[in-house]
């Protein structure tokens, strides 16, 4: 099987854990089921939630906590 | 030793209002910016720019080590921090301070004795200004609550004691929720501020937002009276005018003075607001805190007194005493101000950034536009929405609401999704005409209000 992409749909800044004294949502090596929250992005200061479309395994991040990102920008590699 | 190099640690609208401030003054402009905006209109306006890190405002406009520097490495003698961002952070005071160079704002120690709600409320009592009743002090068991809670009955709001610009406030109705929201506040203030200090006030109702401007010297302080801003989203001000309506000249002559008080109490330096809430049925008027900073809504204030705020808060942070004694200052007409924010209203007011493809801006006299638009500019991600803000004075409020209405007509915006139907829509609802608001008014109008049926 190969690996898919969760893509984020806005523009603004990621952030992989809901504040900063909570631990991230995913990890890699987690399971990612569709409708889980994998990260937040921050567009001019309000905060969206990024759900997952797919499920499967994290195989990796593709981005930082509190890089900047583009819509559409992949965020994290899933294995099925 | 007055200043020559001014270094601008903020960006958007203000930034341009600093550099066009410093221009007038023969000061050279620094500009310090994010990667994202090296092509922005401040960049663009000052005499130098300086690159202080990456887009997100934690890499840049936050990080006080990399503005210090550029400051240093630029040949800067002094920062403005604007509003936002470091401008109320003691620490970048102090730090812009321990470099040698000059802060235009208050001292870092006046910061934190204002920052800190408690200690706040005691200074306007030590004034005579009337707070709102509530606990004083942080609330530190449940039955020191309750106690509190027979006094003030419900509904209350319960406080940061380290929050600010609207965050970390929540309405409690009665005795079921407050057992159930205490401690979730108390953790949402230590996770959101570091500080899990929380405290109690009766919550007034139907109340209008009411604040002073203040001009301090770090001995003497002039006031340029009152704003209203009771025009609010979710607790953040969309439209403020100068005067305010509902206050009339009595209590309005007291209240500044307080404020002058205030500011003269604690040594303040530089340009600063104190915020009321005001109750229109009892003439009841309460501080709530005092803002060290310049603010967005400066401009309404400087069309009625005709004075340019930020001009003057650079020259005191130079070290020159006022040049303006409270007699020469002088109410004159009504003004607005409309805040244009890349949100789209049709749609819950989703944050619009983008690309400005073209840009129409109104004229004539008694018209302002502040913003950090051109066309071609880009709008990024990663900072507030705030485009720029229409400003209009007149002789009566009734004229200046007329004015609004063809400047409005006349902005064009494209590229992006604004809030201009927002405050077309509000200059045609009655209430907004004849003064009849509240700080609730415009989210529980919002409620019923549906954008799209005005496309």
């Amino acid at each position: 099987m190969s690996n898919q992409q969760i893509v984020s749909p806005l523009p603004g800044t990621f952030y992989r854990r809901p504040s900063p004294d909570e631990p991230h949502y995913k990890e890699e090596g987690d399971t990612v089921a569709v409708g889980d929250t994998i990260g937040l992005v921050e567009v001019m200061k309000s905060f969206h939630e990024v759900k997952s479309d797919k499920s499967g395994t994290v195989v990796k991040f593709l981005v930082d906590n509190e890089e900047a990102i583009m819509a559409g920008q992949p965020l994290m590699e899933l294995r099925e | 030793m007055p200043i020559k190099n001014l270094l601008v640690a903020n960006r958007g609208e203000i930034a341009v209002r600093i550099i066009r401030a410093a221009r007038n003054m023969g000061i050279r402009s620094i500009q310090a910016y994010s990667e994202v905006d090296s092509d922005s209109l401040a960049v663009r306006l000052a005499d130098e720019s300086v690159l202080i890190g990456k887009a997100p405002a934690s890499k840049s406009y936050l990080n006080i080590d990399s503005i210090v520097a550029a400051a240093l490495d630029s040949g800067a003698d002094a920062v403005h921090p604007g509003y936002g961002f470091l401008a109320e952070n003691a620490d970048f005071a102090d730090a812009v301070e321990s470099a040698n160079l000059i802060f235009v704002g208050p001292k870092g120690d006046t910061m934190r004795r204002l920052g800190d709600k408690v200690l706040a409320r005691e200074t306007a009592q030590a004034v005579g200004l009337p707070t709102v009743p509530g606990s004083f002090e942080r609330i530190e068991s449940s039955d020191a609550a309750q106690s509190i809670i027979e006094k003030t009955g419900f509904p209350i709001l319960i406080k940061a004691a380290a929050g600010g610009g609207g965050r970390g406030i929540r309405t409690v109705r009665n005795q079921q929720d407050f057992v159930r929201l205490a401690p979730q506040a108390r953790a949402e203030a230590k996770a959101a501020f570091g500080d899990g200090g929380i405290y109690i006030e009766a919550y007034v109702q139907k109340a209008r937002h009411v604040e002073v401007q203040v001009i301090g010297d770090g001995t003497n302080a002039v006031h340029f009276f009152d704003r209203e801003c009771s025009l609010q989203r979710r607790r953040q001000k969309i439209w403020e005018e100068a005067p305010a309506v509902p206050v009339p000249s009595d209590v309005r002559e007291h209240l500044c003075r307080s404020a002058k008080d205030f500011a003269e109490s604690v040594g303040y330096r530089g340009a600063g607001t104190l915020e009321f809430l005001y109750e229109p049925e009892t003439k009841k008027y309460y501080f709530l805190e005092m803002n060290t900073r310049i603010q967005v809504e400066h401009p309404v204030t400087e069309c009625v007194t005709g004075t340019d705020l930020v001009r003057e808060s650079i020259r005191i942070s130079n070290g020159e005493p006022l040049k303006l004694q409270q007699s020469d200052i002088a109410l004159r007409g009504h003004s607005i101000e409309c805040r244009i924010n890349a949100e789209d209203p049709a749609n819950g007011f989703m944050p619009s950034p983008g690309t400005i493809d073209a840009l129409s801006v109104p004229g004539g006299p008694g018209v302002r536009f502040d913003s950090m638009l051109f066309a071609g500019c880009s709008v990024p991600p990663f900072y507030d929405s705030l485009l720029g803000k229409l400003i209009v004075w007149d002789e009566c409020r009734s004229s200046a609401l007329r004015k609004m209405k063809g400047a409005l007509k006349e902005l064009e915006i494209s590229g992006v999704n604004t809030t201009k139907p927002l405050h077309q829509a509000l200059l045609n609802n009655k209430n907004v005409i004849d003064g009849d608001i509240h700080t609730g008014f415009l989210d529980e109008w919002l409620e019923n209000y549906d954008f799209r049926l005005t496309e």
